[in-house]
């Protein structure tokens, strides 16, 4: 397969294109705004639908519609957009439609500004809109992996029909790096349930309405269910320098990346440390982290926020070991120099 | 034995179920009148209806035809959505003057601009039934609700937008017309309307929206025939009923 030289906003382009995106619906913002202007070329060349939409609540509404009407349907933003289209999320998530969402971060809150974040983690994991829901939320590291994970999330999305969301920052949307572009096989499962009008069939209808208590739990309680089989099936990471690691940092996306740098130079320095990274933030791959408590002496939580997902080994730790945590904020992207600082000092306060 | 015909029946498109609409309230009507041209079009299997958020809300209940429910007032993006990636088949919104007027007002604006092929059926009671009667973007100047306890006050609460003269102004619509159904002639004249709009996107003509007023008896205290009164006294004035956009194509129809 031949390596291309990819940004990585276009590189996710044409990754839910390859994945069969028969429908893109977006709104300018950076830093994702290439993804829109890659589609704007390439699906209207294969057919396909693309709509610049007035707002990002029109177009995940749009994003909506076409999902209800049997397609794969795509929408991107970053975080103040992504913020608008939680309504639409959460409807989706109701109707149980399945559509893939891009957010590639930018520094927040309020407007902030337009460099590489993660602080929209919560957002994603936990929801994002009203109501008890999840959306399947993949988290890249470098383009290569965008390209994977985009094509990932709509398998999934159709699998558990479902929104699913590719979390990325700036970092991974702007950086250029070759890359290998897969010939994808699609087979969206079938959809019955899809508006396509109603010849030969009893009429469909796309709805997340129960007005009396009961039916609500009913849905909820299926929605759950779902949720438990996601959390079962799809846990997903990737480990770096596990083996003998006694201090495991978790850090996903662009900050797992530099990370990754720092820890090569800990082990050269002879500190057993090691990366646990991980893909999938919901469902979050604490089954994997949990085995990994017995032989650590402490963890080492790095997120561009202010500490977010920090939350979540926490909880899958339980405090039998110290969770220790360095964030870098309002667009700031770490070095490689330090996350080693910050290893150092961890490895002597918990007694390496 | 003399073969017997029928003259008359419930359209297809509408199931055979009660409404939990008001006595005197003219969304039974309308939603009649749009389940009888559906069929007197032979469309009802390739349709699809979005219902809106407000008293129309469990039209997917009345349609008999597959149905969407959207986010207030984003009934014309999943519209815009569903027709893009199935040009084939007939979509259409439902929506009230909460919905449309008020939060999705740039949802349907910018639907009609981008002459997006199709139909929205619009009803213009100037209040917010499903909540209680609050004030709605069409709410008459001193018209009284439970938001505006002393009529609404053009000086703080704005005034009444009307929807049919904006939406003719986008290049996008093909096919702009306010109406009502308080009288029988009334409602034959809505039944054409709706028809018309309904052949402008069957002929790919872009954006069509047919405004109707409508009336609200029980949010604005008063019973059906002084309701119909009332609309046709106060709001008509106010709204003209008319034909606000028909372009060449659409007029060639017939």
């Amino acid at each position: 397969m031949a390596r291309v030289l990819m940004k990585g906003n276009e590189a996710i382009a044409e990754a839910a294109i390859r994945a069969g995106c028969d429908a893109y619906f977006g709104y300018p913002i950076t830093p994702q705004t290439e993804l829109l202007e890659y589609m704007s070329k390439r699906m209207p060349e294969l057919g396909r639908v693309f709509v610049q939409g007035e707002s990002e609540v029109a177009c995940i509404n749009m994003v909506l519609g076409a999902a209800a009407a049997g397609k794969r349907a795509m929408t991107s933003s970053s975080s103040p957009g992504i913020s608008l289209k939680q309504e639409g999320i959460s409807y989706l998530a109701g109707t149980q439609l399945p559509a893939v969402i891009v957010n590639i971060m930018r520094g927040g809150p309020g407007l902030g500004n337009v460099q590489p974040s993660q602080s929209d983690y919560f957002q994603a994991t936990k929801g994002g809109g009203h109501g008890d829901y999840f959306p399947i939320v993949l988290a890249p590291s470098t383009v290569q992996e965008a390209i994977d994970l985009t094509i990932l999330a709509f398998e999934l999305a159709d699998k558990y029909s479902n929104p699913a969301m590719i979390l990325g920052d700036g970092s991974i949307g702007q950086i250029m790096e070759p890359v290998e572009l897969p010939e994808v096989e699609t087979k969206p499962p079938p959809k019955p349930w899809a508006l396509t009008g109603c010849k030969d069939r009893e009429k469909n209808v796309i709805r997340s309405l129960y007005l009396l208590a009961g039916p609500l739990e009913e849905r909820n309680l299926i929605l759950q269910k779902k949720y438990r089989e996601i959390e079962a099936n799809e846990q997903r990471h990737v480990g770096f320098m596990l083996e003998g690691a006694e201090i495991i940092i978790v850090a996903y996306g662009t900050t797992g990346r530099v990370a990754q740098t720092g820890i090569t130079k800990a082990r050269a320095k002879g500190i057993p440390v090691g990366l646990f990274r991980p893909i999938t933030l919901y469902p979050y791959p604490k089954d994997a982290l949990s085995s990994l408590i017995d032989q650590t002496k402490a963890f080492l939580v790095m997120e561009m926020s202010a500490g977010q997902m920090m939350e979540d080994v926490e909880l899958v730790v339980q405090g039998r070991v110290p969770v220790e945590f360095e964030g870098w904020m309002g667009g700031r992207v770490p070095t490689p120099a330090e996350v080693l600082d910050k290893i150092e000092e961890v490895a002597e306060k918990h007694g390496q | 034995m003399p073969e017997g015909k029928v003259v008359f029946s419930r359209p297809e498109a509408l199931e055979y179920v009660s409404t939990h609409y008001c006595p005197g309230c003219t969304h039974g009507i309308v939603h009649r009148l749009i389940a009888e041209v559906i069929d007197e079009l032979g469309v009802r299997e390739k349709t699809i209806g979005i219902a809106p958020v407000g008293c129309a809300v469990l039209a997917y209940h009345y349609f008999n035809l597959d149905m969407a429910e959207a986010a207030h007032g984003r009934a014309p993006a999943v519209a815009t959505g569903i027709k893009r990636v199935r040009p084939e088949t007939v979509v259409f919104t439902y929506q009230g003057d909460g919905d449309l007027a008020a939060i999705g007002t740039a949802e349907i604006v910018h639907a009609a601009n981008r002459a997006e092929n199709i139909t929205t059926v619009f009803i213009n009671n100037a209040v917010f039934g499903m909540t209680g009667g609050q004030m709605a973007p069409t709410t008459l100047p001193g018209q009284v609700t439970t938001s505006t306890p002393t009529g609404r006050d053009v000086k703080l609460a704005g005034y009444p937008l009307k929807v049919a003269e904006l939406i003719a102004e986008t290049t996008g619509a093909a096919y702009v017309v306010r109406r009502t159904v308080t009288q029988p002639k009334y409602v034959r004249n809505c039944r054409k309307a709706i028809k018309t709009a309904f052949l402008t996107q069957l002929a790919g003509l872009g954006f069509s929206i047919v405004e109707i007023l409508s009336t609200c008896p029980t949010n604005w205290g008063m019973d059906p025939m002084e309701a119909l009164k009332w609309l046709e006294d106060d709001m008509i004035s106010y709204y003209p009923l008319g034909d606000y956009k028909v372009i060449d194509e659409v007029k060639a129809l017939k």
